[in-house]
């Protein structure tokens, strides 16, 4: 092989069909990339909230808009959803639940806990 | 650095189909990756219509009918046909397994096979294990020892010690995980790849080997084996059954074990 060949790279995630895990461990990363750019929003209220009231009128009609009223929900989500995995993750780095047989059911578990953590905190609003 | 698409030399084109003949009813269609060297150009998905009622069980069985029968140009590595060798891996239907103990009726329809992914194609579903056989001889597969040879036996091993080797020693390095995992994918170039670890794993927990502590500092590495995200893609795919992600795990705690001491 002296000379540069020119074999092709097998398709990869164009054909792949990830598994649950892997899913969830790829949401993991992009809500993570997501919610440090959700931070500006938070900022964004911070600095209406110290604007005093009118940039806080504002701020309020723009966050009641239903679309910024749905991602911050999404945004809340998305924490839950990576707090979950989270924890998920230290449950592994102690060498815990590894087994085959549970793996999708765990992904669901985080699924569904983020799901109720993001309704109770609705429920306190 | 991770590449999302394939290059411009190895996108798929629509390539050829070869009808069943007239009269068969009971058929089954497999969809094939082809590319060959020789001809310059681009790896193209060839169809092939089989007659199940003349062909075996297994996917292996379909592809060896289709080099028998239809088209026998088609280039791939199989031995011994029943899931010990490791040769026959290949992604069928979106998951890496060996093509030999996978059968047909575990897919409900078309089947779609694919070399192992991520990897340089020698010719149509053989990829090139060289880089993935280098990185095996890299962590020392082999026993190594400090203290002499007993003078008159083997290093003899207790049935328990013997037994911390289940769920490793069954690995034949067919690649499936390896090359399932997208952490691989994008730094197999430093990236051992659950394969390798796996066998790694093996050696440190050997009773018989005594070179567990410079094993460990091989290991020791943000890209050889920190490039685990705990995926899974590599458990779930593994045709064997094993659990090269837990392996994984067990090193790392090892290895936070030394430093607490």
């Amino acid at each position: 092989m002296a000379k540069k060949n020119n074999r092709p790279i097998s398709p990869h995630l164009q054909i792949y069909r990830l598994p649950l895990t892997g899913i969830v461990s790829i949401s993991h990363r992009m809500t993570g990339v997501m919610l440090s750019a959700g931070l500006v929003l938070f900022v964004y209220i911070i600095y209406a909230v110290l604007g005093g009231a009118v940039t806080y009128a504002a701020m309020q009609a723009f966050a009641g808009f239903w679309l910024i009223k749905a991602v911050y929900w999404g945004f809340v989500y998305a924490l839950f959803f990576h707090l979950c995995h989270g924890v998920r993750h230290l449950i592994w780095d102690a060498g815990n639940s590894f087994d085959r047989e549970t793996l999708n059911r765990y992904a669901l578990i985080e699924l569904g806990a983020s799901l109720v953590l993001t309704l109770t905190v609705l429920l306190f609003i | 650095m991770a590449e999302f698409t394939l290059p411009k030399n190895s996108v798929l084109t629509e390539g050829k189909t070869f009808k069943a003949a007239e009269g068969i009813t009971n058929i089954r269609r497999f969809e094939v990756y082809r590319w060959d060297p020789d001809s310059g150009e681009n790896p193209r998905i060839d169809s092939y219509e089989l007659d199940m009622d003349t062909c075996g069980p297994m996917i292996l069985d379909a592809i060896l009918k289709i080099k028998n029968e239809i088209d026998s140009t088609l280039t791939f590595r199989r031995s011994c046909r029943e899931g010990v060798c490791g040769s026959c891996a290949m992604t069928v239907n979106g998951k890496n397994t060996l093509a030999c103990t996978k059968a047909i009726d575990s897919y409900p329809d078309t089947i779609k096979i694919f070399p192992l992914p991520h990897m340089q194609v020698i010719k149509d579903l053989v990829p090139d294990m060289t880089h993935f056989y280098a990185q095996y001889a890299s962590i020392k597969p082999w026993i190594e020892t400090q203290t002499p040879a007993p003078a008159d036996s083997e290093r003899l091993q207790s049935k328990e010690d013997r037994e911390s080797l289940d769920g490793l020693y069954e690995c034949v390095l067919c690649a499936c995980c390896s090359t399932s995992c997208p952490s691989y994918w994008w730094n197999s170039e430093r990236y051992l790849g659950p394969a390798v670890l796996l066998q790694a794993y093996r050696w440190l927990v050997d009773t018989r080997d005594e070179n567990t502590g410079e094993r460990l500092d091989e290991l020791e590495d943000p890209f050889k084996l920190y490039r685990c995200h705990t995926i899974m893609n590599c458990t779930d795919t593994c045709p064997k059954g094993l659990n090269p992600a837990k392996a994984i795990a067990e090193t790392k705690k090892l290895l936070v074990q030394r430093k607490l001491g």
